[in-house]
């Protein structure tokens, strides 16, 4: 793997104008906004107040009202999980009609519920007003009137591969086992690549009838088949969407590489310091270059304390595909800095050059208006951060 | 009957912490409840039919498990909010 082999890209132009960050936290949701020039930041919120926020997305495409659509899965320490949409960037909202749920057991079998949907996609530029969710415990739904209504992919969650692929409550994170990174191929609407925490990576070619494990080359260190088919822990999938045959994977045990056809993930983690490791939750990618990525490392040692190493937090860039990798701490506490970022709170704008964001569970923002040159903290004192989203209000 | 609201849920019935609903079983009452303030039962019963792990449902003085439990007109369903938080 090197540069001159790394497929080329159909760009899009590069965005000038105002950025907002769509943060969601265990107690509500925040919205950023930043000048033109991403100098200053306003914040708005709470949206929510109280309410668990998992994850806030903004549709890029129009919706049938012209305008674009915010979804925010929401959740509450007593209540069950719901959906909601807004079109007017979060200042109203809609409840769904029918949130994410599984089928309803026969009578004297145990049947799945929805604990949170996790994670929300936009679907195919093609498929105005369709969506994804991913939800905890893992299962794939799909919404074709922009969020108001939730059916289940039934070739994944009655699959009858799905206890083998998706364990038990045990095989999942403290907050559930979860369904995550939702990919939609920008080239068929049809080709979906999803993720599980734990089960690993897998690939549909028709619009989620059926699926297949795509793990291989991707370690499992916490079992005792290290290189399984299927039952890795991916924390982060991210396709890149101008060179769609390039997927950049952060797991539980590295940071990998996959080049399609190719089926073999390769660890371009191994190339990171060896004291920092490669384990983390994040991985971001550059909008336009295909070889440009960046990752939050964790502390993956001993009992996992998943905390910036040695206290000293850095993003790493790489701007070859992963061949080598260089720190980015400059404007990041030198010391006594345990930030832990998770796996939806890191996201890159898509000016020139392109901003990067992430969110702390201690509640900081941080934003970079060169592509991690610089580090500036722009929000703090939130509640514990989830995700955070950077969308372009203009073009 | 008289179905008592918790102020989580009172989002959906107007702030309203007792409102009237219909039935002859407490999964009557609760579907009649939803076509009253729609969304609110999914967030007190799973799609399994099971009573979320947060919440607890008393029908006059005895807390009910099941949704099948038979009910009169002159019952009242209390919903409550179980004490856990953080």
């Amino acid at each position: 793997m090197n540069g001159d082999q790394t497929p080329k890209s159909s760009s899009p132009k590069p965005a000038t104008g105002a950025v907002a960050l769509l943060i969601a936290t265990r107690k509500g949701a925040f919205i950023l906004r930043s000048d033109k020039a991403r100098r200053t930041w306003r914040i708005v919120g709470p949206k929510f107040f109280g309410h668990i926020v998992h994850h806030m997305v903004l549709d890029s495409r129009p919706n049938a009202r012209g305008g674009r659509t915010l979804l925010a899965a929401t959740s509450t320490g007593h209540l069950g999980p719901t959906m909601s949409r807004s079109y007017d960037l979060g200042k109203t909202w809609r409840e769904a009609a029918r949130p994410p749920a599984f089928a309803k057991a026969a009578e004297g079998q145990k049947g799945r519920a929805v604990g949170h949907t996790f994670w929300l996609t936009p679907g195919h530029a093609s498929e105005s007003g369709t969506w994804y969710a991913g939800t905890s415990p893992q299962g794939l739904f799909r919404s074709e009137d922009d969020g108001d209504t939730w059916i289940s992919v039934s070739g994944f969650n009655d699959n009858p591969m799905y206890t083998n692929w998706a364990g038990g409550e045990q095989d999942g994170t403290p907050g559930g086992p979860m369904l995550h990174s939702i990919n939609v191929d920008p080239r068929n609407p049809r080709h979906l690549y999803i993720a599980m925490s734990s089960g690993g990576v897998f690939e549909s070619g028709d619009s989620g009838a059926s699926w297949k494990p795509l793990n291989a080359g991707v370690l499992a260190d916490f079992r005792p088949d290290k290189y399984p088919e299927y039952g890795q822990d991916a924390h982060c999938v991210r396709l890149h969407p101008a060179a769609p045959d390039v997927l950049y994977q952060q797991n539980h045990c590295g940071i990998y590489r996959l080049e399609r056809p190719g089926v073999k993930w390769q660890r371009v983690g191994e190339n990171m310091p060896k004291k920092i490791g490669d384990i983390g939750f994040p991985v971001v990618l550059h909008p336009r270059d295909p070889a440009t990525l960046w990752v939050f490392p964790m502390d993956g040692g001993t009992v996992w304390p998943r905390t910036s190493p040695g206290g000293k937090p850095a993003s790493y860039v790489s701007r070859n595909s992963g061949k080598t990798w260089r720190r980015q701490d400059s404007g990041l506490p030198e010391s006594q800095g345990w930030f832990t970022v998770k796996r939806q709170a890191m996201s890159a704008d898509t000016h020139d050059p392109v901003g990067v964001y992430f969110g702390t569970t201690s509640g900081e923002i941080w934003a970079s208006r060169n592509e991690g040159g610089n580090w500036v903290c722009v929000a703090r004192h939130l509640p514990e951060i989830y995700a955070v989203e950077a969308v372009e209000l203009a073009r | 009957m008289k179905v008592l609201i918790p102020t989580l849920l009172r989002s959906y019935t107007g702030e309203h912490s007792e409102v009237e609903a219909v039935g002859t079983t407490l999964a009557e009452v609760l579907a009649d409840l939803d076509a009253r303030y729609p969304g609110i039962r999914f967030r007190m019963i799973d799609e399994q039919d099971e009573i979320r792990r947060h919440i607890r449902i008393w029908v006059n003085r005895d807390e009910v498990r099941t949704l099948k439990i038979s009910l009169g007109a002159s019952d009242e369903v209390i919903i409550f909010q179980a004490l856990s938080g953080g």
